[in-house]
């Protein structure tokens, strides 16, 4: 077989699937085969290109031409005008500095590290991951480092999670290694739940054998025979794929029972959770994997040293999984070379709402939220002004134009470093009621909230009654009082950070946006409320 | 159907952490998308648990209903980024359309509205789900049309 002259990857993911991508694909394959292409040309099914709201997506390479918005009946002249004839066709281009970068390239302010395979390999197939110098550092660690050699490298790294709190992998690696006990467990956290964020789906969907790889490593550096990836009930696709990666993995000898002859056993499992948002907490996580309701466990005694079956177990996120074998193989210090001093590394986000370039972007840690929005998300649409930033989903924090220069990293972010976890940016301009938007969040809690403690369960009921009140102008100002009366009351007593992390969205809205909320509650809606009515 | 269902189980391994995973196989096996008594009873049996434990569990999460629903489940995303995109006319056109509020049943017996947390497309909101499949960029109108695609389907 020839090598290809291009390559088109073609987007397969969630929406791409809703926007029709198979029949694109179907005419593409007729296309190719009927001009005799199919060998010069390669199409590659791949994972998300970062690019959301634009339909079906292709990318061609080496030429780096981006289409959007591709119908069946586009094919044809793809094929004969780009393909043949070499002329991208320009009614179809991505206006976009396309957020793609290939292998090891950095394009415009991006750096890829975690999602560096998304998009541009076939998921589907192993051979492609190893062919990017897949399952290399799990090699290297197996043949050439002893597990505390291991641990100290990502220490060293300072990689923290990425699920949210920010705590040193390492650190809670070797907590693991040095717990009393032979059985121990390592857990992958894809139950991503936060709103307005899809990351770990698309690195589930992208790069499935990055994270068995990480994975694998982390289970060598513990002490552990057995992996389990708790992924959302309503991941169909994830699940699926993940599924095949590890088949896959096993017939490689990559999984199962004396990995690359090396002498160590190593399997993964996956199990689907059923709709609860607490679950991505990992305790709730946790109980939920025993087959039980998702109900938050009373920490101490913590999961490195009383986890799933009352084991050590290790709990780490996608994304921070996702820089492991990285890490093994390039080193503490070219990890270090990223990023900030105290949070090296890169950073995955969605940039959602009212941006010209809604997507997917990972950038340094540190990089500036003017940077993430104006360059990277192309700045607001319709030529509007920014009112407001929802940064970290519904647990998030409403920023506001004159925070636009904050540094996003766990250390900058100070008490607000938990919203870095979910890395959801989501924009709002100048027509949008913040009243409004955090009705939308405190609905979404009443209904999360597990009702196990006290003050989340009666907390969130009374946040919801206190802030209709205000909308519909029957409450006052003390309402607004109450509710910051309230939120402080369950940061302080709710059993799991679900309860806790309330109290950002409020305040921040509350504080940010008080004079909005007073004309609610003055009997003075804005259209927006006016318009919705009784809603 | 029992033997359906029998057959399903002896794909899991007898260990409670498989609970969830077998709940949603047998929910999927009731064409009116929800889980029996019987069906807890198999379950708990079959994993040695009191079915208490099974109830429990089952009463928790939001895939799993113990009432029977319609033969399509139809989710709207409700989080704050749909909110944002207009997520609420689409519910208001749903319930007008279908003529029930969020939690009920057609009388036909063919769909049963729901809410949802984020379902990870937020890049097409307002989104919504009806079974499996994923639908975004919702507009009144295009709610109408999925509709009218689904009825005439059957």
């Amino acid at each position: 077989m020839r090598p290809a002259r291009l390559h088109v990857l073609v987007a397969v993911d969630a929406e791409a699937k809703l926007s029709g991508v198979d029949r694109v694909l179907a005419a593409l394959r007729e296309a190719l085969s009927q001009y005799g292409l199919s060998e010069e040309v390669r199409m590659v099914e791949t994972g998300t290109l970062g690019i959301s709201g634009q339909g079906v997506v292709l990318a061609v390479y080496p030429d780096g031409v981006f289409y959007g918005q591709v119908k069946p009946e586009d094919v044809r002249e793809i094929v004969e005008v780009h393909f043949l004839k070499g002329r991208p066709v320009e009614r179809l281009r991505l206006p976009t500095a396309a957020p793609v970068a290939r292998p090891g390239e950095i394009l415009g302010r991006q750096t890829r590290v975690v999602l560096r395979n998304v998009g541009v390999i076939d998921p589907e197939n192993i051979e492609e991951y190893i062919a990017q110098g897949g399952y290399e550092a799990l090699a290297k660690a197996l043949f050439g480092m002893r597990p505390e050699e291991v641990i100290e490298e990502v220490r060293r790294a300072g990689l923290r999670g990425r699920g949210g709190a920010g705590f040193p992998t390492g650190v809670k690696w070797a907590a693991v290694r040095q717990a009393p006990g032979s059985e121990k467990y390592v857990i992958c956290n894809a139950d991503e739940g936060e709103p307005g964020t899809f990351k770990d789906r698309l690195i589930l969907e992208g790069d499935p054998h990055r994270l068995l790889e990480a994975m694998t490593i982390a289970g060598y550096a513990v002490g552990a025979r057995l992996g389990i990836i708790y992924v959302r009930g309503e991941y169909a696709l994830s699940l699926r794929r993940l599924e095949r990666a590890i088949e896959q993995a096993r017939e490689y000898g990559l999984l199962g029972q004396n990995i690359l002859e090396s002498g160590f056993s190593f399997d993964i499992e996956v199990r689907p959770g059923a709709g609860a948002y607490v679950c991505g907490e990992e305790t709730a996580l946790i109980e939920s994997l025993e087959g039980k309701r998702g109900w938050p466990r009373i920490r101490p005694p913590y999961p490195v040293t009383h986890g799933l079956w009352g084991k050590p177990t290790v709990v780490n996120n996608v994304e921070t999984l996702a820089n492991v074998p990285d890490i093994i193989l390039r080193g503490a210090a070219w990890f270090r070379s990223l990023g900030t001093p105290t949070c090296p590394g890169t950073k995955v986000y969605t940039i959602l709402g009212h941006v010209r370039f809604p997507g997917l972007v990972e950038v340094e840690m540190g990089t500036p939220l003017r940077v993430l929005i104006y360059e990277l998300g192309g700045g607001i649409r319709d030529g509007r002004g920014l009112k407001a930033v929802l940064i970290g989903g519904a647990a998030g924090a409403f920023l506001t134009p004159k925070d636009l220069d904050v540094r996003l990293d766990f250390d900058s972010l100070a008490g607000r470093a938990a919203v870095l976890g979910s890395g959801a940016v989501l924009v709002m301009d100048d027509t949008t009621c913040i009243v409004d938007m955090l009705g939308s969040i405190l609905r979404f809690f009443r209904h999360e909230s597990c009702g196990q403690c006290v003050p989340c369960r009666v907390g969130t009921d009374l946040l919801v009654r206190l802030w209709e009140g205000v909308r519909r102008g029957i409450a006052g100002e003390e309402a607004l009082a109450w509710m910051t009366e309230i939120v402080e009351a369950m940061r302080q007593s709710s059993l799991c950070p679900l309860g806790q992390s309330l109290a950002l969205p409020v305040r921040s809205a509350l504080e940010n946006f008080r004079e909005e909320f007073l004309a609610h509650a003055r009997g003075e809606p804005c259209a927006r409320c006016q318009a919705q009515g009784g809603h | 159907m029992t033997v359906e269902k029998k057959a399903i189980l002896q794909k899991f391994p007898r260990s409670p952490d498989v609970l969830l995973s077998l709940l949603h196989a047998l929910q999927r096996t009731n064409p009116q998308n929800y889980l029996t008594q019987e069906d807890l009873k198999l379950a708990a049996e079959y994993l040695g648990l009191p079915l208490s434990r099974v109830r429990d569990a089952v009463s928790f999460y939001t895939m799993f209903s113990l009432k029977p629903r319609g033969r399509h489940i139809i989710r709207v995303c409700e989080s704050p980024n749909c909110h944002l995109a207009g997520a609420w006319s689409v519910v208001e056109e749903l319930k007008k359309t279908l003529g029930i509020e969020v939690g009920q049943t057609t009388p036909d017996g063919l769909f049963t509205l729901e809410l949802t947390s984020c379902l990870g497309a937020c890049g097409v909101a307002p989104v919504m789900m009806v079974d499996d499949e994923v639908f975004g960029n919702l507009t009144p109108e295009r709610v109408r049309e999925i509709l009218r695609g689904i009825r005439g389907a059957g």
